[in-house]
C-alpha cells in the first residue's frame, strides 16, 4: 500500500538528510522523495511517496513530527490531490520511424525536446500510470536514457492546510 | 550591550541556563573556550578520556535532574562522544554537548582533526547543531538546552566552528526560543482522561506499570496516591526503581526479562495495565503477543510514537505523566481491591526472590547487595555497569526513592558505570554514591579512576569480581553447551590498580572479612574499591529466555 506525504520543512541545513536518514534507520521504505522550494523561502515541501500498511504509516508520521524542523504532515488521499510526475526519455530512432514516436507523444500530450540524427528526446509530465503507458509505448524503439522525478502531489480546491 | 568572543558567550549562556558544572577534554578546535573558562568561576572536571567526560555529564544529569553539560575537541574528541550520546539517546537523558570544529573556512577539506560529527551524531541525538557564525551561537545554545530538557528529554550536539569561538560579538541571550516544529504536548487529552478513570474504577485486577518517564516527570508523589487510592499493585522498569518504595506491600518491583517472578505473573493476570511513561521494552515484554493478554491497556506517555508503538492500546493519552496523573487522581475511586490485594500477596509470599547461599566463606553476589543495603539503610545512589551485576543490583536491593539507581537500560553499555558514578556523585554531593562494577565492565573506563583520584570524589567502587564476562557466559551455558567462547577475561589486580592511582583499595575472598571491608570502604574520607570475589559461575535468576512469553520464565 502507497501513501503521499506532504511535508512541510524548514529550510535549514541537513534537512534532507535527516529525513532520509530517519527512513533508513527505522526500515521505513521509501519509494520516492521529492523537496522544493514553496511561496515561503524558508519553507520546502517534501513529496514522499512510502510504502507499508496504516501502522507502518502512523509511526512514519510521528516518527517524522520528531525531527525539530519538520512543521507540518499531510497525507494526501489520493481521490482529491493532483498528482504529478516528470519524465525525460530519449528514444532511439531511425528517421523512418519519428514521425510515429511523435504520434505517440502527441497521445500522450508530451513534447519532444530534443531531436538528434539517431534520437529523440520526450519530456512528460502526468500521473505515474500515464507515464507508465508511455515508457512501455516507447520500449519497443529501445530507450537511450530514462530520467524520472518521483511523485509531487497537492490537494485538490483547498490550500493545505 | 558588552562584546564578548565567542568562548565568553558560550560561558555567559551556560549561566543563563542555570549550568554551574561542565565536564570536558581540551584540544586545538576549543582552546578559546577553555580560554574563557579559565577566567571563569564556571566548575569544570577534566575526565581522562571523552567517553568518560560524557558519561560523567550523563550521571549527572541522572542524579540532579538538571541538564548535563560536556564539551570536547573536534575529530577523535567528537568521535569519542558518539557512545555516550547514543546513551543518552536511548535513555531519554537530558545532555547539551559542545564539540570543536575546524574553522567553517576548513570545513569540507579533510582539515586535521576533522570529523563530520553532526553527520556522525545524527541518529544517535535528539537533535544537533553546527555554528558557523558567531551571530547564531547564544540563539543556538538557548534552543538546544530547551529542546535537551522539555518533551522527551535527550542529548543535543553543538559543533562549534574554531573561527565562532574566536569571533567577537554582541552577547543577547534571547529570552524565548523560537521552534515552530517543536511543540511537545504536556496536558493530556481530558476525555481520554476520563476514559482511563473509568477503565481503572471498572478494573477487578488493575496494574501499575510505570517506567523512566515517571522518573523524568517527577511524579513520584502521583504514583503514590495512585497506588494507594484505589490499592493498584506496581511494577517498574529498570529505568523507575524506587518510584514507589520497594518494601511497600504493593510493590512488585522489577517486571521484565530479569524481573521478579510476582510482577511477571501478575502481568499474565491483570486487567487493566497502566503503562506510566514506559516503552514496552522486549527486555520487559518478552514475546509481545503473551505480554498483558488479558489486560486492556491505558498508556501514557510525552511521546506520541511510543504509543502504540509495539502493543495496540485501548485508551492512548499524550502528555507529560505528572500532569496527567494529577488531572486523573480525582477521578480515581478509593478502593479496596480486595481479591486482587490478596492475590498479590499470595504471590509474593509463594515467588519471592531468592538466592542459595550456605555457611561457608562463599560470597554470593546477592549476599552483597542485601549488606550494602543493610549497611546503607537503604539509602545510598547506586550506580551500576552492566551485566550480571547489574541485575543483582536491580533486584536484590529495595529502591526508596527515584533517581536511586542509575544504569545503562537501554544501550546496556559497559563502561558507563564508573564516570557515571563520578557525575553522580557531583551532582547530589551529600549522597553515599555506590558503584556496582563486573570485573569486565569497569576495564572499559577504568582511566577514569585518575579523575575520581584528582576531585577526591568519594564513590565506593564495589567490584563484582567473577572473572567472566559473566552475562554473556550466562547465555552460554544455557543456550550453548557451556561453550565458553571468549568470556573468561583475566582482570588486573585490581588492588594494585588502585593503588598506582593513589585510590584506597581492597580485595575480599572469604564472607567473614566482608562487612568489616564495606565499613571500611564506606567510612573511607574519599574514593575507594572493593574487589570482591563471587563464584565464577553464579547465574541471574529468574530469567525469561530472549523472545520467550512471561510466563515461561527459568528458575527463581
Ligand atoms: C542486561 C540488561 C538487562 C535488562 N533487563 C531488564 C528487565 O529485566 N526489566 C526491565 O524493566 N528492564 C531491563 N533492562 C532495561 C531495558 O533494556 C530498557 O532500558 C528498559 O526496560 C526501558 O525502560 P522504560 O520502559 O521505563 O523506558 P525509558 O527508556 O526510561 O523511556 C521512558 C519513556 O517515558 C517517556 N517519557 C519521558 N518523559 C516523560 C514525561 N515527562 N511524561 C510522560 N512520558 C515521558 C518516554 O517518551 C519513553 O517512552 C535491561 C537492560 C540491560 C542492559
Ligand atoms: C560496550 C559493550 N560491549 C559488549 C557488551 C555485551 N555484554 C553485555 S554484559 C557483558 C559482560 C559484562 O561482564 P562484567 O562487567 O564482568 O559483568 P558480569 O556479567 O560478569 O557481572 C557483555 C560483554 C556490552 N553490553 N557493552
Ligand atoms: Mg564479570
Amino acid at each position: 500500500m502507497t501513501h503521499i506525504l506532504s511535508v512541510s520543512v524548514l529550510n535549514k541545513p541537513g534537512v534532507l538528510t535527516r529525513i532520509a536518514g530517519l527512513f533508513s534507520r527505522r526500515n521505513f521504505n521509501i519509494e520516492s522523495l521529492n523537496v522544493g522550494k514553496t511561496e515561503n523561502p524558508e519553507i520546502s515541501r517534501m513529496t514522499i511517496v512510502v510504502n507499508g500498511d496504516e501502522k507502518v504509516l502512523e509511526q512514519v508520521t510521528k516518527q517524522l513530527h520528531k525531527l525539530i524542523n519538520v512543521l507540518k504532515i499531510t497525507e494526501l488521499d489520493k481521490n482529491s490531490i493532483v498528482e504529478r510526475d516528470l519524465i525525460l526519455i530519449r528514444v532511439k530512432c531511425t528517421r523512418k520511424q519519428r514521425s510515429e514516436i511523435i504520434q505517440i507523444a502527441d497521445t500522450f500530450r508530451a513534447q519532444i525536446v530534443d531531436v538528434a540524427p539517431d534520437s529523440l528526446m520526450i519530456e512528460a509530465t502526468g500521473t505515474e500510470d500515464k507515464l507508465e503507458a508511455l515508457t512501455e509505448l516507447l520500449r519497443d524503439f529501445g530507450i537511450a536514457e530514462f530520467v524520472r522525478t518521483g511523485t509531487v502531489a497537492l490537494s485538490r480546491g483547498q490550500a493545505a492546510k | 550591550m558588552p562584546k564578548l568572543n565567542g568562548g565568553e558567550i558560550i560561558i555567559e549562556s551556560l549561566k543563563k541556563e542555570n549550568v554551574d558544572v561542565v565536564f570536558g577534554y581540551p584540544g586545538g578546535a576549543v582552546i578559546n573556550l577553555y580560554d574563557a573558562l579559565y577566567n571563569s568561576n564556571m566548575k569544570h572536571y577534566l575526565g581522562r578520556h571523552e567517553q568518560g567526560v560524557i558519561h560523567a555529564a550523563d550521571g549527572y544529569a541522572r542524579s540532579s535532574g538538571k541538564v548535563g553539560v560536556c564539551i570536547a575537541t573536534s575529530g577523535p574528541g567528537g568521535t569519542n562522544l558518539v557512545t555516550g550520546l547514543a546513551n543518552a539517546q536511548m535513555d531519554s537523558i537530558p545532555l547539551v554537548a559542545f564539540t570543536g570544529q575546524v574553522s567553517s573556512s576548513l570545513i569540507g577539506k579533510d582539515a586535521f582533526q576533522e570529523a563530520d560529527i553532526t553527520g556522525i551524531s545524527l541518529p544517535v541525538t535528539k537533535h544537533n547543531f553546527l555554528v558557523t557564525d558567531i551571530k547564531d551561537l547564544a540563539r543556538t545554545i538557548k534552543e538546544a538546552f530547551y529542546i535537551a530538557r522539555t518533551g522527551r528529554p535527550g542529548p543535543v550536539l553543538i559543533d562549534l566552528a574554531k573561527d565562532v569561538t574566536q569571533a567577537v560579538a554582541e552577547f543577547d541571550y534571547p529570552e524565548r526560543v523560537n521552534l515552530p516544529g517543536y511543540k511537545p504536548t504536556f496536558e493530556g487529552h481530558k476525555l481520554q482522561i476520563n476514559k482511563a478513570a473509568k477503565a481503572i474504577n471498572d478494573a477487578k485486577k488493575p496494574l501499575l506499570y510505570v517506567g523512566g518517564g515517571a522518573v523524568i516527570s517527577g511524579a513520584q508523589a502521583e504514583i503514590r496516591q495512585m497506588v494507594e487510592k484505589a490499592k493498584i499493585p506496581i511494577t517498574t522498569t529498570l529505568m523507575a526503581l524506587g518510584i514507589y518504595p520497594e518494601d511497600q506491600d504493593l510493590a512488585l518491583e522489577m517486571l521484565g526479562m530479569h524481573g521478579t517472578q510476582y510482577a511477571n505473573k501478575a502481568t499474565l493476570e491483570t486487567d487493566l495495565l497502566i503503562a506510566v511513561g514506559a516503552r514496552f521494552d522486549d527486555r520487559v515484554t518478552g514475546k509481545l503477543e503473551e505480554f498483558a493478554s488479558q489486560a486492556d491497556i491505558i498508556q501514557i506517555d510525552i511521546d506520541p510514537a511510543e504509543i502504540g508503538k509495539n502493543l495496540d492500546v485501548e485508551v492512548p493519552i499524550v502528555g507529560d505523566v505528572k500532569r496527567v496523573l494529577k488531572e486523573l487522581l480525582p477521578y480515581i475511586e478509593e478502593k479496596e481491591n480486595g481479591a486482587w490485594q490478596q492475590r498479590i500477596k499470595e504471590l509474593k509470599e509463594k515467588y519471592p526472590l531468592k538466592y542459595e547461599d550456605d555457611d561457608s566463606e562463599t560470597i554470593k553476589p546477592q549476599y552483597i547487595m542485601e549488606e550494602i543495603d543493610k549497611y546503607t539503610k537503604g539509602d545510598a545512589t547506586i550506580v551500576t555497569e552492566v551485566g550480571q551485576h547489574q541485575m543483582w543490583a536491580a533486584q536484590f536491593h529495595k529502591y526508596k526513592k527515584p533517581r536511586q539507581f542509575i544504569t545503562s537500560g537501554g544501550l546496556g553499555t559497559m563502561g558507563y558505570g564508573l564516570p557515571a558514578a563520578i557525575g553522580a556523585q557531583i551532582g547530589q554531593p551529600e549522597e553515599k554514591v555506590v558503584l556496582i562494577a563486573g570485573d569486565g565492565s569497569i576495564q572499559m573506563n577504568i582511566q577514569e579512576l585518575g579523575t575520581a583520584q584528582a576531585y577526591n570524589i568519594p564513590i565506593k567502587i564495589i567490584i563484582f569480581n567473577n572473572k567472566y564476562l559473566g552475562m554473556v557466559r550466562q547465555w552460554q551455558e544455557f543456550f550453548f553447551d557451556k561453550r565458553y567462547s571468549s568470556t573468561k577475561i583475566p582482570a588486573p589486580d585490581f588492588v594494585k590498580m588502585g593503588d598506582a592511582y593513589g585510590i584506597w583499595s581492597k580485595s575480599v575472598d572469604k564472607k567473614s572479612e566482608l562487612d568489616a571491608a564495606l565499613k571500611e570502604a564506606m567510612e573511607h574520607d574519599g574514593p575507594a574499591i572493593l574487589d570482591l570475589h563471587i563464584p565464577e559461575e553464579e547465574n541471574v535468576y529468574p530469567m525469561v529466555p530472549a523472545g520467550a512469553g512471561l510466563k515461561d520464565m527459568i528458575g527463581g
